[in-house]
């Protein structure tokens, strides 16, 4: 099998490369034949990239010891969905996932999209095989998945202990789904740059790809939280660590190109600033690769140290260059169709809300790069850690809360005096009164209470979009209130599943709140002893140590601590965290080797207020009696609810057939103009 | 901490207290019934269950400890505070042994700022989680949000501008032909359907 497998990726690495050069020369020389070839081309690199990645599966599912990456990453002992996902589980089968995923991707974009934009699909297929003949190069040039060994083990190294998690099997594709199928809309981009075809027209053919690609960021970056709390043992979800720094900044330029894009569609103004957006955020999961199979900086999350990282700089800084000189060379053409007409619009506070998104990517991205420089400027490697990035980020973060509940309260095109403080008097109430409610229970923490205030604007904001929406559709067609909310979203669902998003967002801003009142307690404890820990709410826990147990699993031996818990008295349950000595059987059955230091899980009590977190740290002198980290995490569970409900508007959003209804739309357009004409230009709406 | 001690055990401290190290022993091999292997309390595979620990001591569980800890950098390698390294990754063997630092510097009258200059000193700047805000590294911590505001200020001069030409523009052109006339009731009803709409 990798035999086949290493010739289809030949295959498509000299398909992907015809397919390049073709579709751009034969453009340019004008032969439609060459185009219609290249399309059916982008279906064959999709179907030999099938053949390749089924060829590595068999051989990790057949335990085929003598490849490499088979030894490298599965045990004999590993279940077997597992041994499904270490497909992405090490360097060289993640890049042949990754260039598996961008052919199926580039061969739905070919297939789904619209005859309309037929002009563009040869350039489409180019750029989409360009990617994915370099993603197949590294693999035959650096970090070939099919490499055999000298010899054939008996039995693999097995599979990370940490990424021996649910979490783990669904984060990473996700992400990389995210990262992906941002070339889809890089590569419409790079279209419309090439055929000069720069209306709206590209815009409209990507909407679904750019929210596709958002959501499935959104819900790989989520699953990332949860695994690392549930998995690392730290007892937090975001550590500032430079690779998850790179999957949130390409998150970061793609929220704001779906804001600033709305202009576009709606006024034709910000083209090259959403041309930019689009090809920074296709640069940007590039860069996200980099960093994490480079080794040039140190992460916990980052593959192994290899030279792939050459090849993906070298491909960052071609792709850069190129992408910029072609927008530069149509920057005459991307001219506005209308100007600004005020700072006080809709308009003007989406470009501040894109300014504040792509400064919060930039802080990001220059904490993550800021040891490097420092290394080159004063020849010191400078840490750049949690305190740093909070310090920098929290104050940007905060403006841009406040503008979420800003940009939806001022009319497009302009809006009067009057109209501001009717739009803002209850919303502004509901973030006073939040920020009455939360000090006067005791808060006295200066960003925590900012936050909070302003997430009771954002949801002012957000209820007063929905009850106005809401109250004209009972009046306008005489329907009961469910009846109205439920039409006036799903006739809607862009313009209200993106407030559902924006109700994720504030979940998630007072959710990241509860880390500022995180309780960390260490006890030594014998069985039957107890250790008591206070909760910032203000009641007791106390955890009783019952004793220790060890016990074989499938491929482990397992060791558990268990803890009685009671809160303020009244026993609420049990609490086990493990230590997991994962072995291997190199010399066949009953032959145990131990194939990694022993692994921590947590024990995890999770309640709407508060999660109750205990890391077994070990035993002293191998008796029963146990260390134990005992944390107490506020409002934990409403980060994964948070991320549940932006999951569910990005949904409602790009569900089918979620534009503006066209007779609504039209009609208010219209009455819009009409008012103007006769109110003059103090008293928009 | 609340200890609850069993009648058992209180009689087995009580018991290798006065016959010292021999019972010691013997209450290894013949002592209290509790999990794991025999009755001894000894885990039957102690190596599965991570490196031997020390006991947790009043200081080890200290928040002005912890606050330290959280300001210096582990040198293992691992991007971790020093707290957060040897409470989570219990193989490494770097973060107890700058904790036991940290705690014999504590011990030694210095205050948070003293022990973390003892840090700096003894293993650099790379020690600190956040660098120091001098020199270079106020390039770090001001660079962000001096791009945003003057981004913001570029911005908003530049929007201002041209509405400013597109106003002065629009008033010195003909004046277009008067809109249809509209009653107030008309527009007053328009400006509310309006609001309720595309607000």
């Amino acid at each position: 099998m990798t035999l086949l497998g290493q010739f289809a990726l030949w295959v498509a690495f000299l398909v992907g490369c015809w397919c390049a050069v073709i579709s751009f020369s034969g453009r340019w020389r004008g032969r439609p034949d060459l185009s219609r070839t290249v399309v059916r081309s982008v279906y064959v690199i999709f179907g030999v990239l099938i053949v390749a990645t089924l060829s590595l599966w068999k051989g990790l599912i057949s335990h085929d010891f003598n490849i490499e990456y088979v030894a490298s990453y599965t045990s004999r002992n590993l279940p077997t969905y597992f041994i499904v996902s270490a497909l992405w589980a090490g360097q060289k089968g993640s890049l042949l996932f990754w260039a598996q995923v961008l052919s199926l991707f580039a061969a739905l974009a070919q297939w789904l999209t619209p005859g309309r934009y037929r002009d563009l699909m040869p350039y489409v297929a180019g750029v989409t095989s360009t990617v994915t003949a370099f993603f197949v190069s590294v693999m035959l040039f650096a970090a070939n998945p099919f490499t055999r060994l000298a010899f054939t083990p008996q039995d693999g190294r097995g599979l990370n202990p940490q990424l021996q998690n649910v979490g783990m099997v669904i984060h990473p594709p996700m992400l990389y789904l995210g990262y992906i199928s941002i070339c889809i809309p890089f590569a419409f981009a790079v279209a419309a740059l090439l055929s000069r075809r720069l209306d709206t027209g590209w815009i409209q053919a990507i909407r679904k790809w750019t929210l596709l690609s958002w959501l499935f960021l959104s819900i790989g970056i989520t699953l990332g939280m949860w695994w690392a709390y549930v998995e690392l043992g730290w007892g937090g979800y975001w550590a500032w660590d430079p690779v998850e720094n790179a999957s949130l900044l390409p998150w970061l330029t793609m929220t704001a190109f779906l804001h600033s894009v709305m202009i576009q569609e709606k006024r034709g103004m910000l083209k090259r600033w959403n041309l930019g957006l689009i090809i920074g955020s296709f640069l940007l999961s590039i860069f996200g690769t980099f960093i994490t199979r480079s080794g040039v900086i140190a992460s916990v999350h980052s593959f192994t140290q290899s030279n792939v990282g050459y090849f993906f700089l070298g491909f960052l800084v071609s792709v850069a260059i190129l992408a910029f000189t072609l927008l530069y060379t149509r920057w005459g053409d991307l001219e506005p169709d209308v100007a600004l007409e005020s700072m006080a619009s809709r308009e003007a506070a989406f470009l501040f809300n894109n300014l504040i998104f792509v400064g919060i990517a930039f802080s990001v991205l220059w904490g993550t790069l800021f040891p490097i420089l420092s290394e080159a400027v004063r020849g010191t490697k400078i840490t750049v850690g949690p305190p740093f990035f909070n310090r920098v980020n929290i104050p940007l973060g905060l403006l841009l809360l406040a503008l979420t509940g800003i940009g939806p309260l001022i009319a497009w095109r302009k809006t009067s005096t009057a109209n501001l403080k009717r739009q803002f008097l209850m919303p502004v109430g509901a973030g006073l009164v939040t920020a009455a409610i939360i000090t006067g229970a005791g808060m006295r923490d200066l960003y925590p209470i900012m936050a909070i205030s302003l997430a009771g604007f954002v949801l002012g904001t957000l209820v007063q979009e929905f009850h106005r929406g809401t109250r004209a559709r009972t009046r306008m067609y005489q329907e009961s209130w469910p009846t109205a909310f439920l039409r006036l979203t799903g006739r809607n669902r862009r313009r209200y599943g993106g407030y559902v998003v924006h109700l994720g967002a504030i979940i998630y801003c007072v959710a990241f709140t509860g880390m500022a009142f995180r309780v960390d307690r260490e006890a030594t404890l014998r069985p039957g002893e107890s250790v008591e820990v206070k909760s910032p709410y203000g009641h007791t826990y106390k955890l009783t140590h019952v004793g220790i147990s060890q016990y074989d699993m499938l491929n482990r031996v397992v060791t558990a601590a268990t803890m009685e818990v009671s809160k303020d008295g009244k026993p609420i349950g049990i609490l086990t965290s493990e230590k997991r000595q994962h072995f291997t059987e190199p010399g066949g059955q009953g032959t145990r080797e131990k194939s990694f230091e022993p692994s921590t899980e947590v024990g995890i009590r999770s309640g709407l207020r508060e999660d109750l977190y205990l890391v077994f740290a070990g035993t002293v002198e191998g008796t029963e009696e146990a260390n134990y980290r005992i944390t107490i995490n506020p409002l934990v569970w409403w980060v994964w609810f948070g991320g549940a409900v932006l999951v569910a508007g990005g949904l409602i959003t790009m569900w089918p057939g979620s534009g503006p209804t066209p007779s609504l739309s039209r009609a208010a357009q219209s009455g819009y103009e009409v008012q103007l004409a006769g109110m003059g230009t103090g008293t928009g709406v | 901490m609340n200890r609850q001690t069993s009648r058992r055990g209180f009689l087995a401290a009580v018991a290798v207290t006065m016959c010292g190290p021999a019972l010691t022993r013997l209450a290894g091999q013949q002592g209290d019934s509790l999990a794991g292997r025999g009755t001894t309390g000894t885990l039957r595979d102690p190596e599965a269950a991570g490196q031997q620990r020390d006991r947790v001591t009043a200081l080890d569980d200290n928040l002005f400890i912890q606050a330290v800890e959280h300001r210096l950098k582990c040198q293992c390698g691992c991007n971790l505070d020093v707290f957060t390294c040897r409470t989570t990754d219990f193989t490494c063997g770097t973060s107890p042994r700058m904790h036991r630092h940290v705690m014999a510097l504590h011990a030694a009258g210095k205050d948070a700022q003293g022990i973390v200059d003892a840090f700096v000193a003894e293993y650099g700047e790379q020690v600190l989680m956040a660098p120091k805000p001098e020199g270079f590294n106020w390039a770090g911590y001001l660079l962000p949000g001096v791009l945003i505001l003057g981004g913001g200020g570029v911005l908003a001069t530049v929007l201002r501008r041209r509405i400013a030409l597109r106003l002065s523009a629009a008033s010195a052109a003909p004046t277009t032909p008067a809109a249809p006339a509209a009653s107030p009731d008309d527009l007053d009803r328009l400006r509310r359907a309006l609001g309720e709409l595309e607000s």
